[in-house]
């Protein structure tokens, strides 16, 4: 069987075209070797071993170490293990909120700007987005002017009588502020006892910093932009036909978004989350220009405790197991939000009212069908 | 299924084959020439090859003063050699020696020497320096790891009490009030606090609060930062003071008036006196020039006198190809002259003790700084313990309502792991 296949394959017209196919792919695929799958590699073979950062990682005296850099960070019980808990529940924080509120936020300003009667359309657009062609470090730069103690966030405040927080030097988290108001300053020794990465679940639960609320507005301000274009692209991609078709049905304004725009626009949906989930893991440059971690640690953030260690600390193995643990969480939840994500059938309780009564049958074959076209839409 | 094994083979073999290529590459500068650490008994000396010079330059004046001495040692030894200004001095260093293509020689700070001399890229040449016994004792203890003296110390800063004299003369304080003790210094905090200006405003960080451990006898590690003595009773009493002034309302963070540091709480008179070191000049004369000032030494504890000292160092690379023209051109950039030159053009104090009288003729104002040198501690110097600094910078941000003796166990705890 395989061997005329095989015979047929080298011989004839067609002879050649996996040589040539493989010569016009080289030259990629040479480049993303060298400067992507090499490069991760060593990084992974340096985080196995003990190298010290005194010339190459596989020159002989560089070791194995097993797991010994991982376990340091994981279960080491020191100032390691201390330091990277601390950086996870940072950026977890940042994560939690920046997300979701980018993600509506984005999805707002695209509707909005998506409307026919809307004047200066263009201006909108340009403004919002903005923010995001310039370079982060300006806007860092900016943002630390904006909320410094004296700055204009805070006089802003002033005038309807807030009292400003000292916005990138306050390390207190937001919710542990938020309960202190009910004089809550203490937590629970069921919370206080136990920790996790040498961080107490009391302190986990502390909330973003001030210093970090600062970093998670200006992300927001930042990539609403980025997003909305995508949100602007897809809402433009979608058929009038559809809503029409719903307004025939009856759907109200607020029913038409919910129930017939968004499920179409749910693989743009999963690339904004994507997207914005990567980034907001790989938080480095704002901590790098901005606070290098400070207040109290409150702004650390793995990607830039990874450079720390290595280039500050020359603890490089470290560093590059710092570099996998994370890799290892956005994959982790990149497929846990492909999950949840994922097309469903309609259910049943969601389809009892149509089935009783055969009229709307024919509106729900109407909204069933942008489902199936969103499902080939996201085979590519 | 065939064809797509095949598939995989050929790729697959491209890998390797690139990953292979790349090693190769690699070993050229990974393979042999490693463990010749430690004793300079046979140092490199390929006079063809030139040296390079990587500095990190607080601005144009020290960029253009080192740029001369290095131009000047180069026309009298033969030896070519070029200075350039890192961006970021920690990232292009940890390049270099990756490379095994390190700058010849370059700063490195006290915080960095543990982490490049434990991997053997720092050359251990303190001991064949010809000026060896004139540097300060406590400023070789900083440069020393491992029982070896690894770099000359390039210049120093000790931390001094700067006092604005016109806020002094109006709370009805005169020369003789200058305080000597922790109770005279509470006392004159108190009279030159006003609603708006408090007495003493200190950055809220081991770096100046460590001048009061040092003036009760304590400091984080011991000298050569061998044994970790955090939560000793004398650094508790240290911190226990600094404590004591701020729930007193005497003294504030200066980041809680509002300033970046305790310079600018003191420029902006949002402070009467600060603990700063001898580069709050540079600051005050080019942003404050209204401001107007004296230095004295830091009062004395139950120990003593006591005060901080921070530094920086000559490195020269285990891989530099001519260490032997390196070490000549260190002992000519800490020489007196070139000292006194690179102290008249951006502020260091020189590192020798000969320089000495020169330099207090020259900067009368600044004697106290340089009196500093008899009695200051360093920051300890094992490998990792920045990371423990920083971790003590950020409890000592809620010194007021926290415990010294809580603060500093951590310390203790986290430094004793270090040492394992």
């Amino acid at each position: 069987m395989s061997k005329p296949a095989r015979t047929s394959r080298r011989s004839g017209i067609r002879g050649g075209e996996a040589a040539s196919g493989w010569l016009f792919t080289a030259p990629m695929i040479i480049l993303l070797g060298m400067f992507l799958v090499v490069p991760v590699l060593m990084a992974l073979w340096v985080s196995f071993s003990d190298w010290g950062g005194r010339g190459s990682p596989f020159g002989g005296n560089v070791k194995f170490v097993g797991f010994d850099n991982y376990s340091t960070l994981l279960n080491g019980g020191g100032l390691a293990e201390q330091d990277f808990g601390t950086a996870l529940r940072n950026n977890a924080w940042y994560v939690v909120l920046v997300v979701p509120i980018q993600t509506a936020l984005s999805l707002l300003l695209a509707v909005l700007v998506n409307r026919q009667i809307l004047r200066g359309r263009g201006f909108f657009r340009t403004s919002f987005y903005f923010p995001s062609v310039t370079s982060s470090v300006a806007i860092t730069v900016l943002w630390l002017f904006l909320f410094s103690s004296t700055g204009a966030i805070n006089k802003l405040l002033s005038f309807i009588g807030i009292n400003g927080p000292n916005w990138f030097n306050d390390p207190s988290g937001i919710l542990h502020n938020f309960l202190q108001l009910f004089g809550v300053t203490q937590g629970p020794a069921a919370l206080t006892d136990g920790s996790f990465l040498g961080v107490s679940w009391w302190d986990w639960l502390a909330g973003p910093s001030v210093a970090m609320t600062a970093f998670i507005l200006m992300a927001v301000f930042t990539t609403s932009g980025t997003f909305m274009l995508l949100f602007i692209a897809a809402l433009q991609n979608l058929s009038g036909e559809v809503t029409e078709a719903a307004m025939m049905d009856g759907a109200n304004g607020w029913q038409r978004f919910w129930k017939v725009t968004l499920p179409q626009l749910r693989p743009t949906l999963f690339t904004v989350l994507t997207l914005g989930l990567i980034g907001s893991w790989q938080v480095f440059d704002q901590i790098y220009t901005g606070t290098k971690g400070a207040p109290g640690k409150t702004t650390l953030t793995p990607a830039y405790l990874s450079y720390q260690s290595a280039f500050n600390n020359q603890e490089w193995g470290q560093g590059a197991a710092i570099a996998f643990i994370l890799f290892v969480i956005i994959v982790f939840f990149t497929l846990f939000q492909r999950w949840v994500l994922r097309e469903r059938p309609v259910s049943k309780r969601r389809m009892r009212p149509y089935l009783t009564n055969p009229a709307s049958a024919v509106a729900l074959a109407a909204t069933a069908t942008p489902a199936s076209t969103t499902k080939s839409g996201e085979s590519r | 299924m065939q064809r797509r094994t095949s598939r995989w083979m050929i790729g697959a073999g491209l890998t390797m084959a690139g990953a292979l290529a790349l090693t190769g590459c690699s070993s050229s500068f990974g393979g042999t020439t490693s463990g010749s650490t430690g004793s300079a008994a046979a140092l490199t000396s390929d006079a063809s090859k030139s040296l390079t010079v990587l500095i990190g330059s607080s601005g144009d004046a020290e960029t253009k003063a080192v740029n001369a001495a290095v131009a000047s040692w180069s026309s009298s030894s033969g030896t070519k050699a070029t200075v350039s200004v890192a961006s970021d001095l920690n990232q292009q260093l940890a390049q270099g020696f990756a490379a095994k293509k390190p700058a010849d020689v370059f700063y490195l700070s006290t915080d960095a020497l543990a982490g490049y001399a434990s991997n053997g890229s720092l050359l251990a040449y303190g001991d064949s320096l010809a000026n060896k016994d004139d540097f300060y004792p406590s400023l070789v203890k900083s440069f020393t790891y491992d029982g070896q003296f690894y770099c000359a110390p390039k210049d120093f800063s000790t931390l001094g009490l700067v006092i604005n004299t016109d806020a002094w003369a109006k709370a009805g304080l005169t020369d003789a009030d200058i305080p000597t003790t922790w109770d005279q210094l509470e006392t004159v905090a108190k009279k030159l606090t006003t609603p708006d200006q408090v007495g003493l405003a200190i950055g809220g960080e081991y770096a100046r609060a460590g001048a009061f451990m040092a003036q009760a006898g304590g400091n984080l590690m011991n000298e050569d930062s061998s044994k970790a003595t955090a939560n000793s009773a004398e650094a508790v009493a240290g911190l226990t003071e600094v404590k004591k002034l701020l729930n007193d309302g005497v003294m504030k963070y200066a980041k809680d008036v509002g300033a970046g540091w305790g310079g600018e709480a003191f420029g902006k008179q949002l402070a009467a006196m600060t603990i700063e070191g001898n580069w709050i000049t540079g600051a005050m004369s080019s942003d404050y020039p209204s401001v107007k000032y004296t230095v004295a030494e830091l009062p004395a504890g139950p120990a003593g006198k006591g005060t901080m000292q921070f530094t920086n160092c000559w490195g020269i690379a285990t891989d530099s190809p001519n260490q032997a023209a390196a070490l000549k051109l260190v002992e000519q950039l800490t020489s007196k002259d070139s000292q006194l030159a690179f102290s008249t053009a951006f502020g260091p104090m020189p590192s020798i003790k000969s320089a000495a009288s020169d330099w207090k003729a020259a900067n009368p104002v600044l004697v106290p700084f340089l009196n500093g040198a008899d009695y200051a501690v360093g920051t300890p110097t094992a490998k990792g313990s920045a990371d423990v600094v920083t971790e003590l910078n950020s409890k000592l941000e809620s010194l007021k309502t926290g415990d010294p003796q809580q603060i500093l166990d951590a310390a203790q705890k986290n430094l004793e792991a270090l040492l394992k």
